[in-house]
């Protein structure tokens, strides 16, 4: 029944012999021993295991890991490797977190995202899907909806993200 | 979870032979409906085929004008993609409204309309369910309504269908590209889901081992003003309560044509031809539109619940669907 894995997590190529329904967090947390994205609700919910597969921010608890044999996938660990990321350095600056539970998911969640819209992608909050989306107060909230906080971040993670949106 | 084994096709043909020939055989695409049911227990598969790599992810304009949607596009780059957000508006508006990034990021354009429902006792594998366990009845019946159907239901199952995508769809004559065993054809998107009957198991007219290769949505003038409008309990990542997506044609204040389906009313996304066929010839005015939704709306039926029951939703799309015609028609 098992079968053979690589992962390519945060620039290192990890082997792995795994039974085909191991998801993509499990197998980070428990064979690979990168528990930055962390498990909340484990069906798609809480957005805490967002990590990037390939650029783009995907629930690593609905992902066979499997699926990302010799994939590129990372984490926030991954992201800070040498020195804070700007989304995570704007996290310090603006106290973006209190416990930090959800906040590797909150970080590689804002990555994804800010390069979504670098790429013009429309969200449910712009007014007109056919016209170049600004990033607004509601634009950030709307696309970092998939990100729960438990200790209600939010009012420092949207500056957060506005800043260095601005900045870049 | 229960283990499976997991399998990666050669071709969409031999996709469609591993589950045509074993009933505990599924497909796998974004799989964010489908591990979740893993999880949960409601689905015990022995064999998941992984059709990632079988099925197309590109868009592209068709020889009539219209689009044909590879069934392995992910939810997010159908909505950012130009020409579905300048020629079907509610299309891009209904992905939009759904699920979040990271989830639109994995699911697929044919995933999404396959979807199950949420009804809650269905997810629950220690409550009876018609639609999970044929035969041992329904919970939600006098339990928990909010999210459940107030058109086309039967004693049998009272469950909505889930996806925002496939209502848009749904009003604007899309078409779905199915591979299966006896060879390639072609399902109106509107025939694709079932009501519940007497075989809520069934969600679609799919047969065992069908593979969605692709969907069309057909050259469609009239889509390019058009609205998906979703009322729900949150403002983001929620489902439907009810949803309304909606193109109309109005010529000097006469409406000359109308595409309309609602969402969260229905085991299927309902396509609302009653009201589309009121409207034609009409005053674009808010009379018509009333009455249209209440010729629509005529044989909608509550179900009573422990949470006061879902009568609420009647009065509440009817308004949805008033407010978005108004929208499109110009306020008079
Ligand atoms: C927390 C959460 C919130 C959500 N909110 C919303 C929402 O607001 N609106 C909304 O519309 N959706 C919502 N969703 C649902 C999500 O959009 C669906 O799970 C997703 O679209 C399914 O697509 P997929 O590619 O991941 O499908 P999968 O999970 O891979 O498959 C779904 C089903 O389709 C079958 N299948 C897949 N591909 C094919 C094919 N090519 N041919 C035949 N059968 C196939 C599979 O066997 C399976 O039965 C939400 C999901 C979660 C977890
Ligand atoms: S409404 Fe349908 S899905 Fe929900 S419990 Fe009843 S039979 Fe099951
Ligand atoms: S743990 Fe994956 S979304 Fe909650
Ligand atoms: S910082 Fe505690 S859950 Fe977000």
């Amino acid at each position: 029944m098992e079968t053979d894995v690589t992962l390519r997590v945060d620039g290192a190529e990890h082997d792995l012999r795994i039974e085909p329904r191991t998801t993509l967090l499990d197998a980070l947390r428990e064979r690979v021993g990168n528990t930055s994205p962390k498990r909340g609700c484990d069906h798609g919910q809480c957005g805490s295991c967002t990590v990037l597969v390939g650029g783009r921010r995907v629930l690593s608890c609905l992902t066979l890991a499997v699926r990302c044999h010799l994939a590129e996938v990372t984490t926030a660990r991954g992201l800070g490797q040498s020195g804070p990321h700007p989304v995570q350095q704007a996290f310090l600056d603006h106290d973006g977190f209190q416990c930090g539970f959800c906040t590797p998911g909150q970080i590689c969640s804002a990555v994804g995202m800010l390069s979504e819209f670098s790429q013009g992608h429309p969200s449910h909050a712009s007014a007109d899907v056919a016209a170049e989306p600004d990033l607004t107060e509601s634009e950030v909230a709307e696309r970092m909806s998939g990100n729960l906080c438990r200790c209600g971040a939010y009012a420092n993670i949207v500056p957060a993200l506005l800043d260095v949106a601005g900045g870049s | 979870m229960t283990p499976f084994d997991y399998r990666v096709p050669t071709s969409a043909g031999a996709a469609v032979d591993t589950v045509a020939a074993n009933p505990a055989a599924v497909f796998l695409a974004g799989g964010t409906n489908l591990l979740d049911h893993l999880k949960l227990g409601v689905a015990e598969p022995e064999v998941v085929v992984d059709v990632n790599a079988v099925t197309s992810d590109e868009i592209r304009d068709d020889d009539g004008g219209g689009l044909w949607i590879g069934a392995a596009v992910r939810n997010s780059d159908l909505a950012a993609d130009r020409r579905i957000r300048t020629r079907y508006p509610a299309v891009a508006e209904a992905l939009l409204s759904g699920a979040s990034g990271q989830l639109r990021n994995m699911a697929t354009a044919a995933g999404n309309p396959l979807q199950r429902t949420r009804c809650v006792y269905f997810q629950d594998t220690t409550t009876p369910c018609n639609k999970r366990e044929p035969g041992t009845g329904c919970s939600a019946v006098g339990g928990y309504t909010r999210y459940h159907a107030v058109l086309g239901a039967s004693d049998q199952c009272v469950a909505t269908h889930p996806s925002d995508l496939a209502v848009a769809l749904a009003a604007f004559d899309a078409e779905v590209q199915v591979l299966g065993t006896g060879g390639t054809r072609v399902i109106p998107f509107v025939d694709l889901h079932r009501l519940p009957g007497d075989a809520p198991e069934r969600d679609t007219v799919l047969e065992r081992g069908d593979l969605v290769t692709a969907i069309t949505l057909p050259a469609l003038p009239i889509a390019a003003k058009s609205r998906y409008r979703k009322v729900r309990d949150r403002a983001s990542f929620a489902f439907a309560l009810v949803s309304v997506a909606a193109a109309l044609e109005v010529e000097d204040g006469i409406v000359r044509d109308a595409r309309i389906a609602l969402g969260g009313v229905a085991h299927k996304p309902w396509r609302a031809t009653n009201a589309e066929e009121a409207l034609r010839g009409m005053p674009a005015d808010e009379d018509s539109y009333r009455r249209a939704a209440r010729l629509e709306l005529a044989d909608a039926r509550a179900v009573a619940g422990l949470d006061g029951g879902n009568a609420f939703k009647i009065p509440l799309v009817a308004r949805t669907l008033v407010a978005v015609l108004r929208e499109l028609g110009g306020a008079r």
